[in-house]
């Protein structure tokens, strides 16, 4: 038997007030109707705490949208569960905020589009960079703990100080700095988003140095542009190891972007219980282990420390989810992903940002 | 980091210290992680209270546990320090 796992990403809605073009969602998003009910949403969570999971990420779209959140965080809670609220803060006032944190919310996660008001809100599509800061001001007010998280990116990454900062004056104790990767509306952007390797050359040892000065008050946690490494991401830690999602619609997945993979049986919580999926489903043990992969990753030593990257990029890149992520430079596909960065980075036409709209 | 035998460990804000009855072990969760415990580390976790030193812990658990040093606690301690789940004053 696998190991069981330690978090539930659960998506409440797909629906969201913010527009990000890198949102990690897919492009087919959820509509409301297709959502679970509350009843469901509390059977999950009962699963997910019998199979192991001890942290619940409310997330979605924007969790703010549900009207029985509430219950949930209750529920959650009730079941001795960490429970984290990731918004986009819009919708997050005080009352709301107090309500929430006296059912059990133990921290909250909230998203920041850029350093400033007129960067953020381009962005985010909407006027949302007050709202953001009134937002945090009122979490620190509940004594909740508090990250700042920041999807980096071409049109981002040259104000990486201003984004420190701002999480800084925000009163964050931690600050996630992700570069983009590129699944859902983030693939269909690529081009509008992909950093340059000058940008990066810029903003890595801005983060380095402020790792080291805010080290004790404000841990930053720094998540690498893969297309620009040498190695892969170790994705997931592993395929059905630690942490598996539940969509809007109760689809099951082994990461929050595996809708991606076609060839890929996804199951629902409507017909199956968690523990059997988690378990017995043909998606969830497909990559785990090390058994699935072929070579150069068989037999690589690093396929302990990367768990041969991310099958999700390994589907989108090169048709085959079981084969090398091809960042990797020593898969045999990474000039696929040479000519991306030769051909996106510094396009002759930047294309207009897809902005994130349900249809 | 060193950690002086006074100095006095607390539980860091928005750590939230449970039993879990699946794995059946004490557990640790914060902002994006969770600890399992073995038994030493959950007596340990358990005097973190900001009252009691590390020097006092060490007592404390010397009644408990045959050959406790206040260097294990000392160690101990500054593990969870490292992944921010208690902080230290003094």
């Amino acid at each position: 038997m696998a190991d069981a796992p330690f978090g539930l990403l659960a998506e409440l809605t797909h629906r969201c007030p913010l527009q990000c073009g890198y949102c990690s969602n897919p492009l087919e998003l959820v509509r409301r109707d297709a959502e679970l009910a509350t009843e469901d949403w509390r059977r999950v969570f009962d699963q997910a705490r019998s199979l192991g999971c001890l942290q619940i990420h409310l997330s979605g779209g924007e969790p703010l949208l549900r009207p029985d959140l509430p219950e949930l965080v209750a529920h959650a809670n009730s079941l001795g569960c960490y429970v984290n609220l990731v918004t986009s803060g819009v919708g997050l006032s005080r009352d709301r905020l107090r309500s929430l944190a006296s059912l059990g919310v133990d921290h909250v996660q909230l998203s920041l589009q850029d350093a400033t008001r007129e960067g953020n809100d381009r962005i985010a599509g909407i006027k949302a960079f007050d709202r953001k800061v009134e937002a945090a001001a009122h979490v620190l007010d509940e004594g909740l703990p508090l990250t700042v998280n920041t999807v980096l990116h071409r049109q981002n990454l040259d104000n990486i100080a201003g984004i420190i900062t701002m999480a800084e004056r925000m009163g964050a104790e931690r600050l996630e700095l992700a570069n983009t990767q590129y699944y859902g509306w983030a693939l269909r952007n690529r081009a509008v988003l992909l950093p340059t390797r000058e940008q990066l050359a810029v903003a890595d040892p801005i983060v380095a140095a402020a790792q080291e000065r805010l080290r004790g008050r404000m841990e930053i946690v720094y998540v690498i542009a893969d297309y620009h490494e040498a190695h892969p991401k170790p994705c997931m830690y592993g395929w059905g190891a630690r942490q598996l999602t539940v969509a809007p619609n109760g689809d099951v997945l082994p990461c929050p972007a595996a809708t991606v993979i076609s060839s890929l049986e996804i199951e629902n919580v409507r017909d199956s219980s968690l523990h059997d999926i988690w378990h017995h489903s043909p998606s969830f043990n497909a990559f785990r282990g090390f058994e699935w992969m072929k070579d150069p990753c068989r037999s690589c030593p690093r396929k302990e420390v990367d768990f041969g990257g991310c099958r999700c990029q390994a589907f989108q890149l090169t048709g085959d989810a079981a084969t090398t992520d091809p960042v990797c430079s020593l898969s045999p596909d990474r000039s696929t992903v040479d000519l991306i960065l030769e051909t996106e980075m510094k396009p002759a036409e930047v294309p207009a940002m897809a902005m994130r709209k349900m249809q | 980091m060193t950690i002086a035998l006074d100095a006095v460990p607390r539980i860091r804000r928005g750590v939230k210290c449970t039993y879990d009855q699946i794995r059946e072990a004490h557990v640790v969760l914060f902002p994006e992680g969770v600890l399992v415990l073995n038994e030493t580390a959950a007596s340990v976790v358990a005097l973190c209270d900001g009252v009691r030193s590390i020097g006092d812990i060490a007592v404390a658990l010397a009644d408990e546990y045959a050959g406790v040093e206040p260097g294990d606690v000392t160690s101990l301690v500054a593990r969870m320090v490292e992944r921010r789940v208690v902080d230290v004053d003094g």
